[in-house]
């Protein structure tokens, strides 16, 4: 909770280091304020309390995913050292990056629809913003008008969405439109006993609302090219830090507000997953460039989330912990090594990995081990994400999904495996890497397997 | 602990000869395989003939999911891992003077070899899954890495195909799994005993998932495509690995993972897979008869004997399985030897077509001696270790079916004919300019070569400490199969 109020003062000092010249400070202030808001996160373990007049609530699900938030940015920010590096807007990209991790942590921990309005369009508008920072490159600033659009349109979705739940329930708040959709309560408050039926428009406006958010298809057109033209820092930070916050926002709607239809919602999830499944794939098969065959690989992914989130919605939330920890340690380590090269080479492009093996053994091995766990080789920490949601799915008895499932990881390992190829291919061009990055690769790697071989160490909820 | 220490010692010694240079990894390699197969004696030296599962380690892993870390080794096992302990050194040897492998080679080589005793001594259903996946880690690397042309296509074909079989082999053991009693269980007893427990078509759809893995990894007709362009392409070392160890992966699944645990369906679609491995014995000899390429024909050939050994295993007779465990061990030393004589001459003469051969006999007489042995061995003339194997599985077809056993037995009389003609074009006839200049056996290639003859006729005079070994394990599983259908009737 209290690191709530650390990220927030730490985007106030990166806001204020430019009119007091505090600029050489700020990298240590952001890199301070991350870890002490982590360790206050962990401190706060097992213990459950609103806040703000019950406008948030910290569970041990929303600890757990708060936790994992802050220390993919830590990592994140590790990564991205070059971005903070110049002397332009320094500061301001700082700030905005820190609003946004205040957004996420109000998205995972919201009781009250005002409050996952209010967390979203924080989150949100430092992306459109961060996504366009490369002034000077022209897809830079087409990505991050196309968030732009896209975005204030979902968000458009979600706000009807609640607006038309609000009209029903009368409430904005999680507790209270969970307990007034329960045919009792609902009849003292509208004095009927039917619920309206714009209730049920409201809530599938916000499902669309929120499959904007965590791009499953049909609802992904914006991804391939927002990852593609955003700076790799930023794209990187979508498809974990945001990844996760979105997720957690479907997770309490769906789960905890909506529990009562989680049944007639259920088909409607797998829906979305299967054409998640279908489009995903298919395209990712012929991408060249890296960013984006990593962005619909990202919409793949959110088809295995689904999967389980759609099998059992109530008892999912450790299976969903679990995989997006290993899906963001992996993003980040393949993410990591694209940084790399795009510095050095100029582009994402999948023919600069040629020669890798040769020329830069760890960063080949750690390109490696990410693509390997995101198409679930056993035993890195994927394989256990995906073996975890085909039993979740089987055990309730989805097997047609789960088949599809199986065959769509199949196709995966073909396009996973094409930079493996590629970097197995001669060439004399070289690649140098730093010495802190080349700790954050081995300590990204240990991590993936150590999550890997012991998942029992991270499965907390 | 001794288990463990199979695994361990190649493992540990992968991640230590990654950070050596290059010569100093190649011989540090070589001393870990020989620590391994020193290991391995001892086993073999306390190991009880009359008792099953024997050196085992057990110890909690994944306790939600309810994974142990659980190895052991009964007779069947230990055949399997004695095989593995002894081509590991001599694979390693034969890439001791090749300046092109840099340290990570080895370290492959070892990991591999850590994952296949892994995946032979696995107690565990989990386990033995992760150690069968980790196991194809390695090898596409090799293959990847070092291969020939188009080594990139190939070697990703070759992953997929692998990776299918296994994943409805997950599937497989998952719906197992969840068949235990609560709280469920990956221990290969509990398996066993909710496999028995299934109704024919459930046993069924166990079976075909299973029996797909398995028959992918060996490779079965209509399941083996993936293998004449990958055995073909991969370096020396990833054939021998994948030829004469890892194939037996998919055998010794059958045998420990397939039979005891879904009987019903065995017995029932045991006819069936049967006849596709014969189909595929007949049809594999066939393109072996006019196959040019003198590493491809090796590898079909490979393909026809494991067809007798997946059919001979099936029969589900204690002859069946005995002949199959001896045969397993007696291919894996005779198609190292054949492979590794292929890469002398085709680094040689700098081809592998058979027609440019050519009386090789009369400028490398030692070489060709050795070729006609291990030649004979593949041929299975009696006093050779061929012989026995092919002896006792096709004597088990016959007694299954006769002319089942008539058309398995062919595979013998075609292999002669394309293993002699073999031998006739490139050892016998005039010496031409492409075999001139072809030097006899080094010193260091004696030194593989000649071991690979000798255990090809001491195991062809004496089988008998061999068959020992894995008799009381044959039996323990057979007899527990026997009573299990008995009682399901």
């Amino acid at each position: 909770m209290n690191a709530l109020y650390i990220i927030c003062g730490t985007g106030v000092f990166a806001l204020l280091a430019e009119v007091f010249s505090w600029k050489k400070w700020i990298n240590y202030v952001s890199l301070s304020g991350l870890i002490l808001a982590t360790i206050l996160t962990i401190l706060d373990w097992r213990s459950v309390s609103y806040r703000f007049h019950g406008m948030v609530y910290y569970d041990h699900v929303a600890l757990a995913f708060t936790a994992l938030i802050l220390l993919a940015s830590i990592f994140w920010f590790w990564m991205s050292r070059d971005y903070f590096k110049g002397d332009e807007h320094t500061t301001d990209k700082s700030a905005l990056v820190f609003f946004a991790i205040a957004g996420a942590m109000m998205m995972i921990s919201f009781n009250n629809m005002a409050m996952l309005f209010l967390g979203i369009e924080v989150l949100s508008i430092s992306l459109y913003v961060l996504a366009g920072s490369d002034k000077t490159n022209l897809f830079s600033t087409e990505a991050s008008f196309k968030y732009f659009l896209m975005g204030s349109f979902s968000t458009g979705f979600l706000l009807f969405g609640i607006a038309l739940v609000y009209g029903a329930t009368g409430s904005f708040s999680i507790t209270t439109i969970s307990e007034s959709t329960s045919p009792l309560i609902s009849s003292a408050i509208t004095g009927t006993q039917s619920i309206p039926r714009f209730y049920f428009i409201g809530m599938l406006l916000m499902l669309v609302g929120v499959a904007f958010k965590i791009s499953a298809a049909p609802f992904h057109l914006w991804t391939p090219d927002v990852y593609e033209g955003s700076p790799t820092p930023i794209t990187t930070f979508m498809s974990t830090v945001v990844k996760i916050a979105a997720f957690s926002v479907l997770i309490k709607i769906f789960s905890v507000c909506f529990a009562r239809y989680a049944h007639s919602l259920q088909l409607l999830e797998q829906g979305l997953m299967v054409v998640t499944f279908i489009v995903a794939n298919i395209a990712a098969v012929r991408q060249k460039n890296l960013k984006r065959m990593l962005a619909f690989s990202s919409v793949s992914q959110v088809g295995y989330l689904l999967l389980a989130f759609s099998s059992d919605s109530q008892h999912s939330s450790g299976v969903l912990f679990y995989y997006l920890i290993a899906y963001s340690v992996a993003s980040l380590l393949a993410f990591a090594v694209i940084n790399l090269i795009e510095i050095q080479k100029g582009s994402a492009s999948i023919d600069n990995l040629k020669g890798l093996f040769k020329n830069n053994p760890l960063m080949a091995v750690a390109m490696t081990i990410a693509m390997f766990s995101l198409a679930g080789i056993p035993p890195l920490a994927g394989f256990f994400g995906k073996y975890l949601v085909f039993t979740l799915s089987l055990s309730h008895g989805f097997v047609a999904l789960t088949v599809l499932a199986v065959i769509a990881s199949l196709i995966g390992v073909y396009y996973y495996f094409a930079p493996v190829v590629v970097m197995s291919r001669p060439s004399d061009e070289t690649l140098s890497i730093s010495k802190s990055d080349r700790y954050l690769l081995i300590i990204l790697i240990a991590i993936n397997l150590l999550v890997g071989l012991f998942p029992d160490l991270v499965r907390v909820i | 602990m001794l288990t463990i220490a199979l695994i361990f010692v190649p493992l540990i010694a992968a991640v230590i000869v990654l950070g050596l240079p290059q010569l100093l990894a190649r011989f540090f390699a070589f001393f870990a395989a020989l620590v391994e197969l020193l290991i391995s004696l001892v086993v073999i030296f306390h190991f009880n003939k009359l008792q099953g599962v024997q050196f085992v380690f057990d110890t909690p892993w994944i306790q939600s999911m309810g994974i142990n870390f659980s190895v052991g080794m009964d007779g069947i096992s230990l055949l399997l891992v004695l095989l593995t302990t002894v081509l590991t050194p001599g694979i390693l040897v034969t890439a001791l003077r090749d300046s092109t492998k840099p340290s990570s080679y080895f370290s492959l080589i070892l990991l591999m070899q850590s994952a296949m005793i892994g995946v032979f001594v696995a107690q565990d259903g989990f386990l033995f899954y992760l150690f069968w996946e980790i196991a194809l880690i390695p090898i596409y690397f090799i293959c990847l890495m070092w291969g020939g042309e188009n080594r990139g296509r190939i070697t990703l074909k070759f992953f997929i195909y692998t990776l299918t079989g296994s994943l409805l082999m997950l599937v497989a053991i998952v719906y197992l799994y969840y068949h235990t009693p609560a709280p469920h269980s990956f221990a290969l007893q509990s398996l066993y005993e909710a496999g028995r427990s299934l109704s024919l078509p459930q046993q069924t759809m166990v079976f075909v998932g299973m029996f797909l893995a398995f028959a992918i990894k060996m490779p079965v007709f209509p399941v083996h495509t993936w293998q004449p362009d990958t055995y073909t392409t991969a370096p020396l070392q990833g054939t021998m690995l994948l030829s004469a160890i890892m194939l037996k992966m998919g055998i010794y699944g059958v045998i420990r993972w397939l039979i005891p645990m879904v009987p019903l369906a065995v017995k029932e679609w045991g006819m069936t897979a049967i006849i596709f491995s014969v189909i595929g014995i007949i049809y594999a000899s066939a393109i072996a008869l006019v196959q040019k390429d003198f590493k491809r024909l090796i590898a079909y050939s490979s393909i026809a004997h494991v067809g007798l050994i997946s059919a001979g295993t099936l029969t589900l007779t204690s002859v069946g399985v005995q002949g199959a465990m001896i045969q397993m061990i007696s291919h894996g030393v005779i198609v190292f030897g054949l492979f590794y004589i292929v890469e002398i001459i085709s680094e040689r003469t700098k081809t592998r077509e058979l027609p440019k051969l050519g009386g090789i006999r009369n400028v490398a007489p030692l070489m060709a001696s050795c070729f006609l042995v291990i030649m004979l061995g593949s041929v299975a003339l009696p006093l050779t270790s061929g012989f026995v194997g092919e002896f006792l599985l096709i004597n088990s077809l016959v007694q299954y079916k006769l002319w089942i056993g008539a058309t398995a037995g062919l595979t013998i009389i075609l292999g002669a004919v394309y293993m002699f003609k073999t031998f006739q074009k490139s050892m016998s006839g005039e010496t031409n300019s492409t075999t001139a200049q072809v030097t006899d056996l080094s010193y260091h290639e004696r030194l593989v070569l000649f071991p690979v003859v000798f255990l090809i006729v001491l195991i062809g005079i004496y089988p008998k400490p061999l068959l020992d070994i894995s008799a009381t394990a044959v039996n323990d599983l057979l007899s527990v199969f026997s009573h299990v259908s008995a009682s399901a009737n």
